[in-house]
Parts: structure tokens; sequence; C-alpha cells
């Protein structure tokens, strides 16, 4: 019997780009994926079950499905996309329902890849230049999404001392950019000039989107568990992520950040999070070695990410946005699946 | 105000396999992150990224400003301040070395002699770690970092000493010996809990201790305001004689007193082995007492040979 796998937060970018590399795989037999919001990519053989957020179904699911895998994609980690009563649902109590499932009495889950962010480590001056996935954080959180990330991890760290014969991963990203993926750092960067602090000029580390989708598939097939930071090579100034992207930078006022940040958000212009300006002022940087030790091999470095981002943005500027090539709609996707019309043999898999 | 205290507050990592073990109440448990182990392999050799534009390192050093500062340093260092070397030769030519000195002036200028000197005779770039309040500064803070600033954590410490032998500098005593007044000089302050000699043992390299003379009088401390610095946040605000002869130059302006730096014999620890998770409490005390004594001795003998605090 192949495997069988659980996406949480399939409507997402990356749950739904990890479904579709999980459907080349012959060897997985079945995927189911989760999400409040449907599905954005085109996907052949994933159930897509709507859930709340936080997941009050996933115990039934887990029981009645007996998956085996679980990759929890649905942490949110930037902050100006949900409310923070939302981050507290879907991150925490979300993390929660889904390791209670996943250790219930009888439960068949063997494997969970929990995809987090390097934000855990949070951004203060004292901090090492390059945390290690043993590393403490040097400051006490601030932010309530930072709150809510370490609290997965608190959740994690039971999980995986409860269950000692399920492979746990548990992934830590820094700043993502590429073709696709919105973050606030790629919104910053897209505004006609770039906002900075005037006077700081931190160091950026950043992972190419494809990077972060290989890391997620390399640490499922390796069967690897325990902590990882996935992070392109080396370190950028602001300054010089600016120049790739050939913009001129804009400077804050290093005093009452929070309130300039505050006015640029009610006139549209960009939201700076509080974590995002931290960012700012301090950068972060993460120790890659360790996935790389474990035989990883990044597409991209960090300049490199800037790069292809730049290339991307350069591209859009000349044709616009893209139109959204697919559009799920439910019956359709439930016929193809069903129906007893479609030829259902190995080959079309 | 370079600081040696925090290379203590927590330790280097390496061989540090179960933290989250150490995780105290519900306080510590959100503080902690979750570590699960996973076999340690240190061979991989440490990349940079070999497709930059820019040429602000790893360490937010660049080499562009660091080559512009030093042109604008070098007549402060031959013409004002006169730095004079004794025993440049024990200072290592390659492998990886902790320097220490005394700390003085209410803006050290102890720092950049040191770093200059080294950095001009010897080749060898120096790494100057510092207290993070730094890093807090706009501006001054960049420059500082590519300058040769790093912050002083003990990760960056174990990193540029152990896995990039470089040469590192750092004051033990902290901000406690640039921020004490005249009549204080050349006393040495605590050496903060020798957390530069558990940087070292962990290192595997030797320390080499540096006497300066001329630093105290370059910027002397006449009284601090504690309210002041409060207020602002700095570690001391001190009135110096140089404010009160120069007027608002003196904020910034040294007098041109002649720098002699002696370089002491090296420590090495070589009967302990590195990477160790813990070292020995007292062996750690003892050794950064005796350094500290060595220190003040050979300050002592300095200035009983210097006739003139302008001259030498």
């Amino acid at each position: 019997m192949g495997r069988r796998v659980l996406v949480t937060g399939l409507g997402t970018f990356w749950g739904g780009r990890v479904a579709q590399a999980l459907e080349a795989d012959e060897d997985v037999d079945v995927i189911i994926g989760l999400d409040t919001d449907e599905p954005q990519v085109r996907l052949e053989r994933t159930e897509y079950v709507r859930s709340d957020e936080n997941y009050s179904i996933l115990s039934r699911i887990v029981q009645a499905t007996g998956v085996d895998t679980i990759v929890h994609t649905f942490l949110v980690i930037d902050s100006t996309q949900a409310s923070s009563r939302t981050v507290h649902e879907t991150n925490v109590i979300g993390t929660m329902n889904l390791f209670a499932a996943a250790s219930a009495p009888g439960s068949t889950v063997r494997s969970v890849v929990v995809k987090s962010a390097s934000l855990v480590y949070g951004c203060a001056p004292q901090d090492p230049y390059w945390f290690r996935e043993t590393s403490r954080r040097s400051a006490t959180p601030r932010t309530s999404i930072e709150r809510s990330l370490l609290e997965v991890e608190g959740y994690v760290r039971d999980f995986a001392t409860d269950n000692p014969h399920v492979r746990l991963a548990l992934l830590r990203f820094s700043n993502v950019l590429g073709r696709d993926i919105v973050t606030p750092l790629s919104t910053a960067l897209a505004l006609p000039v770039v906002p900075k602090l005037a006077g700081f000029d931190p160091r950026f580390q950043f992972v190419h989107e494809t990077d972060v989708i290989a890391a997620i598939l390399f640490v499922m097939s390796q069967r690897l568990a325990g902590v990882y930071n996935v992070a392109g090579d080396g370190q950028v100034p602001w300054s010089e992520v600016a120049s790739i992207v050939g913009k001129r930078t804009a400077p804050l006022l290093p005093y009452g950040t929070g309130v300039a940040a505050g006015a640029l958000r009610r006139l549209g212009v960009v939201d700076l999070a509080p974590e995002v300006l931290s960012l700012l002022r301090y950068g972060r940087g993460v120790d890659n070695r360790r996935l790389k030790e474990a035989g990883f091999r990044y597409g991209y470095t960090s300049s490199g990410a800037v790069r292809a981002f730049a290339e991307e943005m350069r591209l859009r500027s000349t044709v616009g946005t893209r139109e959204r090539e697919y559009r799920y709609q439910e019956d359709v996707e439930r016929w193809f699946r069903h129906s007893s019309a479609v030829l259902r043999n190995e080959s079309n898999r | 105000m370079p600081e040696a205290d925090r290379t203590r507050t927590s330790r280097a990592t390496r061989k540090q396999p179960d933290r989250v073990g150490s995780a105290r109440g519900p306080e510590g448990e959100t503080a902690a992150l979750v570590h699960l182990p996973v076999p340690e392999r240190h061979d991989t050799p440490w990349s940079v990224d070999p497709t930059r534009v820019g040429d602000v390192d790893e360490w937010g050093r660049s080499e562009n400003m660091r080559a512009l500062a030093r042109k604008l340093y070098a007549p402060l260092y031959e013409k004002w301040f006169r730095v004079e070397w004794e025993g440049l030769d024990k200072i290592p030519t390659e492998g990886g070395a902790l320097i220490v000195a005394n700390h003085a002036a209410a803006i050290p200028s102890d720092a950049p002699a040191i770093m200059h000197g080294i950095e001009t005779e010897l080749e060898r770039p120096v790494y100057g770690l510092a207290d993070q309040y730094f890093k807090r500064l706009p501006f001054v803070g960049t420059m500082w970092a590519r300058t040769g600033g790093v912050v002083a954590h003990p990760d960056n410490a174990y990193r540029l000493l152990r896995e990039q032998q470089q040469l590192v500098l750092v004051f033990p005593e902290g901000s406690k010996g640039p921020g004490k007044t005249y009549n204080e000089r050349y006393r040495l302050r605590r050496f903060g809990r020798g957390g530069f000699v558990e940087i070292a043992m962990r290192a595997g390299v030797p320390i080499v201790p540096i006497a300066v003379v001329g630093a105290e009088e370059s910027m002397p401390i006449l009284f601090k305001l504690p309210a002041l610095s409060k207020a602002l946040g700095l570690p001391y605000a001190p009135i110096t004689a140089n404010m009160l002869l120069l007027g608002p130059l003196g904020t910034v302006g040294y007098f041109p007193a002649k720098f002699k730096l002696r370089v002491l014999d090296p420590v090495s620890f070589d009967d302990v082995e590195p990477d160790q998770l813990r070292y020995s409490r007292s062996r750690i005390m003892d050794e950064s007492e005796a350094i500290r004594q060595r220190i003040q001795g050979e300050l002592y003998d300095m200035l009983r040979h210097r006739r003139s605090i302008w001259f030498g």
C-alpha cells in the first residue's frame, strides 16, 4: 500500500504546490487537502476538504482516511494577512488540533512535517549573526504572530516527546521571494521606491520559493526528522537588495517608525508590520548548514533569489499580471474524481 | 564601549545537543525554541555567495569602506597619537587568536588604534567585538559594522575564531573601562565574568593580551551624569576634559596623547579540549584574573617609564 498524505493549507501557495508535486509521486496513493479556501492550482487527484480555520474536523478525517503523513503548511507567518484573532485560531488552535488528531489512540500518522519560519528566532540587536537550529531567542516576543509561532514550537516539542515513534520535521524558512509568492517584503520591493530606515542597512537572508517546495519534499522523501533552517547562502544588505531590484530607497525616520508605518498603511501604500520594521532595523541570518549536511542542494543563493525576483518583476511590469489560469469548481472537480466515465488506469494518473 | 560581558550570557551552541531541556516554567517554554535531536556534523565548509554584486560581507564589513576608513585614520594614528608598538611579533600571523586589552577614553580611542596597527603591520583583518549598543545607533552603527565591528555574541566569536580562524579583539572590561573617571585611570575594572577565556577555550585559540598606555589621557572623563545617561539610554554620559577645553569640538576631538602598546606573551589552553559544553568555572576565573593581573602589572611598568603624557 502506498502512502496516504494529508496536506493542510491546500489553498495556500505552499500547500497547493506540495500537493501538485505529491501527485506526480506514484508511491503516494491518497492526497487529502484541507483549507478554508479553495485550491488555486490545478490538482488531478487531490481530494479537497473545506474546513474551518482551526481544523476541528481534522481528527475525524485522520481517523476515517488512515493517513500516515501530515504536511502542515497552513501556519500564517505574515501578520498583515490576518487579524491577530485569526492568526491565533489558525496557528495555535489549528496546530493543537492537528497534533491532537495525530496523537489520538490508534492514530495511523507516522510522519509530520511542519512549515514554520525563522520569525521564531525574533530580531534584536543582541542576536547572533547566524541563528543555528539550537539557538535561543535573545529577546522576548512582542508581536502576536511571533507568540503564536512560539506556541506552535511548544506543541511540536510536546508532540515529539510524547510520540517518539512519529517522524517529526520542523522547517524554519527565512524570508521567501519568488515569482508568485506575495510577502510584506516583496510588496515593499514592488513599490516605486523601496522603504528603508535611515541610518540602518541590515543584512537579509532570502530563500527562493522553489527551494521552499523542494525542501519540504526533500524532508519527506529523505525521511528526515528534526529542526532545519531553510535559507539561501549568504546575506545581502537591504541597500543591495534595492539596487538589484533597480529601485531607489526612501528612508523613514529611525525613531517613531511605528507612527510612520501606520500612516503608510492607512494611505494604502504599504503595510509594514512591526516584525518587518524590526527586520529593516537589525536584519536576521540563519545557519543553513544542517539541511545541506543532510544532502539538500539549494537552487538559489540569497542574492540569487533577489535577482530571480527582480527578473520576474521586470517581466510583470512589461506583460502585466498574468491571469489566474485555474479556478476551482466543485462540481467539475468532483465529476473528474468520481465519475465512471473518467478512465482510471496507471497512465492517466 | 566594546564589551565582552555578553560572551557568556548564552554559550556557543556547537556541542549543545539539547537546549530545550533547560526551558523553565511556562515563560521559559516560549523563550526556548523546540529542539529535536539531529546528529550533528560540522564538516560542511562555510559557503559564501559567489555571485554577489556588493562588497558587504557576512559580518557586515565592506572592504571599500575599510580602505577609506584606514586612509582617513592613518594621519590620526601616525601624527596625532604617534602609536608605538612593542612585541607585535607575538601576534600570530595565521590561525585564530583572541586579543584582549585594557579599555579607556570616553569614546574609546584604543580599539581603532589596535585594529589599524595590526591590520597595517600584519596585514591581517581584525574583528572588533563590541556591545550591541552600537548596532542600535542609526548611521554610526552601520559605519561601525562596515569598518569591522561585530556584536559580541558567543556564537559570533566562536564562528570567527574557530571556523574562520580570524583575529578577534575584545575588551573584557566592557563599558566599565571607558566609563571610569580620570582619577581611576589605568586601574583595570573587573574582567566581566571571564567569558572571553571560555570562548578562547571553546574555540581552541590562544589569548593575546595587550597593554595600552595613552588612551586614558586622550579623552578623560571628569565626571558623569547618571540621570542623563539613563534618559538617553547611554552606557554613561560623561563630561570630558576635551569638552571643557575645546567646546563642542571636544565631544569628538581627542587630546594628542602618546600611545604605547605592548603585546604580552600569548596564553594558550592546550590542556583543555575545544568544543566542550562547559569549562571549569574556577579555571576560567583564575585564567581571567591572571590575565588581568598581567596587563595591570605591565601598565604600571609602562607608566613608571613614561616621562610625559604627550611625548611618551
